[in-house]
């Protein structure tokens, strides 16, 4: 037998419930299930025969997250270099810079995880495996490490385990926590000297993303041309920003390998993109200030700051999304419009992404109550 | 015409009355168990607001504020020491006028309604918005516009505590948090998603 499987065999009787460490079994199933697939099946009916589960389903994004995230550390190191090193130092810079940001993000968050199901006596999840690399990823390069544990604690207690744990959150974890910071330390969330790693002995160096420009006088479009970003270089990524919201090309690639193995809802996505489209084109028509992100049009909308992450990884979080299909595209669609609105007209925070998926959560019970209702009272009775 | 439609939707979404100034949070917590009855109660403040909004401005601008009494020859006087529970005796007899008139005349409306009409004047949300009203020197016309923009904001955020609530049934909540504990929790998270609309100004 494989000495592996002998360990558990042997020591599993003291983690059941009349065994001597039964307090900790939240800890023993997790170990177990990070080496064997879990043998239980279900007693009674229904019996629904498939592979998915929710390990398969939470290694999917993380799959998904990957070359997001591998971007993120390479583009961090490429802007402190400016681009002139080789691709191995700019990598290993990012690295060195992103890599404890995420053990932080994990080490705290299993911390918190491991705490509530050991006191609580429930499972330690997978989720939090998703929760604790997408945080990360919405922070800027630059964020003092004690402000990733205080968010990921908040995101992790107040955000998923005061509810029960995985599956039972209101809103999403990962931007519950990034929306504390965000509101709690705006120094370190905001402004133009914290998405880029300045040298050392050099002040912040002066790395403004797109979406802070405008109101200069020029058309919106040429003003971000002059700054230097172009449509291509938005799309691709190479330019300041979050750890992992700059490169939309790689979200959109996770996001169809996310809609093609459906676990994300296709319909969230598109739903999303139609609502950015649209609501960027209608703000272009309309007689407006043509120096502001107002009349920025919809390829600079879809392609700069957090959204092609958030629509694909943020608001596609099953728990916090609404679970009827037309509610779906309800909701992404206005996570659209609500990210457009907030750049367009608000002064005070110039990315809306995070803020329009945490309020359409709330709204996403609201949102299956009527499209709930709808669908009842079109139904023929059946007399 | 327009900054009418301005004031509305920003009494609504960018000053909601009960995620931003944390007014009429008691019925907010406990009526917030039931969909219908929450939105029942969401539409009687609508109406009660509607109508002490505008009758508190005119108490107030031709009573109380200082040189209102003028048009009796008492030009001197200052009573805006009174506009607290002169507020609150007009929200109490309006809303006992209401209750009567709705008895009267749709007797399905008042059962519907309940117990829930008569709370309301004791609703801060609904006192709030007078005093808010004052402050900001509404005319006429304005003081309606945002008493029906206050209800609509406040009836909003009641009916998503009342589904959000809905949804949490499934939920596991810690035995010392259960019920009211969480409830704060809950409109604490909604009132951060709110300040999304913080910073606009129409």
């Amino acid at each position: 037998m494989n000495p592996l499987k002998s360990i558990f065999k042997k020591t599993d009787p003291y983690f059941q419930s009349q065994g001597r460490f039964s307090r900790f079994k939240g800890i023993y199933l997790a170990t177990r299930t990070f080496f064997f697939l879990p043998s239980p099946v279900t007693t009674t009916a229904p019996h629904v025969r498939d592979h998915i589960d929710l390990k398969r389903f939470m290694s999917f994004v993380i799959l998904a997250l990957l070359p997001v995230t591998l971007f993120g550390m390479f583009n961090v190191g490429y802007q402190y270099h400016g681009g002139n090193a080789t691709w191995i130092d700019m990598f290993s810079t990012g690295a060195g810079q992103v890599l404890p940001i995420i053990l932080v993000s994990y080490g705290v968050g299993f911390f918190w995880e491991i705490l509530f199901a050991t006191v609580r006596g429930h499972d330690v999840t997978e989720g939090l495996l998703v929760t604790g690399l997408l945080f990360p990823l919405t922070l800027p390069p630059t964020i003092p490490l004690w402000q990733v544990a205080l968010g990921i604690s908040f995101g992790v207690v107040m955000g998923k385990e005061v509810f029960g744990g995985t599956g039972r959150n209101l809103l999403n974890p990962a931007l519950t926590a990034r929306a504390f910071v965000f509101f709690s330390y705006p120094v370190s969330m905001s402004g133009n000297n914290v998405w880029q790693l300045s040298h050392p002995g050099v002040d912040a160096l002066s790395g403004a993303t797109a979406l802070s420009l405008g109101g200069t006088g020029e058309i919106i479009q040429e003003t971000i041309l002059n700054a230097g970003f172009s449509l291509d270089r938005l799309f691709f990524g190479f330019h300041p920003g979050s750890i992992g919201e700059t490169s939309a090309l790689l979200c959109f690639v996770g996001a169809v390998f996310l809609m093609v193995t459906r676990v994300a809802s296709f319909r969230i996505i598109l739903g999303g993109i139609a609502g950015v489209i649209l609501t960027s084109l209608v703000f272009m028509v309309l007689p407006g200030p043509k120096d502001t992100w107002f009349s920025a049009g919809p390829l600079y909308h879809l392609f700069s700051g957090g959204f092609a992450l958030g629509i694909s990884f943020m608001a596609t979080d099953p728990v916090s999304a609404p679970g009827t299909n037309s509610g779906r595209w309800i909701y992404g669609f206005f996570i659209g419009f609500f990210t457009v609105l907030l750049r367009s007209v608000n002064p005070a925070y110039v990315e809306g992404v995070m803020l329009s998926i945490l309020f359409m959560n709330i709204f996403s019970p609201l949102i299956d109550h009527v499209t709930l209702k709808i669908t009842a009272a079109r139904r023929i009775p059946n007399v | 015409m327009l900054d009418l439609i301005s004031l509305f939707i920003d009494s609504v979404f960018i000053g909601n009355i009960l995620l931003s100034y944390f007014l009429g949070m008691c019925s907010f917590i406990a009526v917030s168990n039931n969909i219908e009855t929450s939105v029942g109660l969401g539409f009687a403040v609508i109406f009660v607001l509607t109508i002490t909004a505008p009758a508190n401005w005119a108490i107030y601008h031709w009573l109380l504020a200082p040189g209102a009494l003028s048009w009796a020859g008492l030009g001197h006087l200052d009573l805006s020491f009174l506009k607290y529970i002169t507020f609150i005796a007009v929200i109490a007899a309006i809303v006992q006028a209401v209750e009567m008139i709705i008895d009267k005349y749709s007797p399905v409306l008042y059962s519907a309604l309940g117990v829930f009409l008569p709370l309301i004047a004791v609703n801060c949300a609904i006192l709030g918005t007078a005093l808010f009203m004052v402050e900001r020197e509404y005319s006429l016309v304005e003081s309606i516009v945002f008493g029906a923009g206050s209800g609509t904001g406040w009836m909003l955020a009641i009916v998503a505590m009342a589904t959000i609530k809905k949804k949490m049934r499934y939920a596991d909540v810690p035995q010392g948090l259960d019920g009211f504990g969480i409830t704060m929790i809950v409109g604490g998270l909604m009132a951060m998603t709110f300040m999304m609309f913080s910073g606009i100004t129409l």
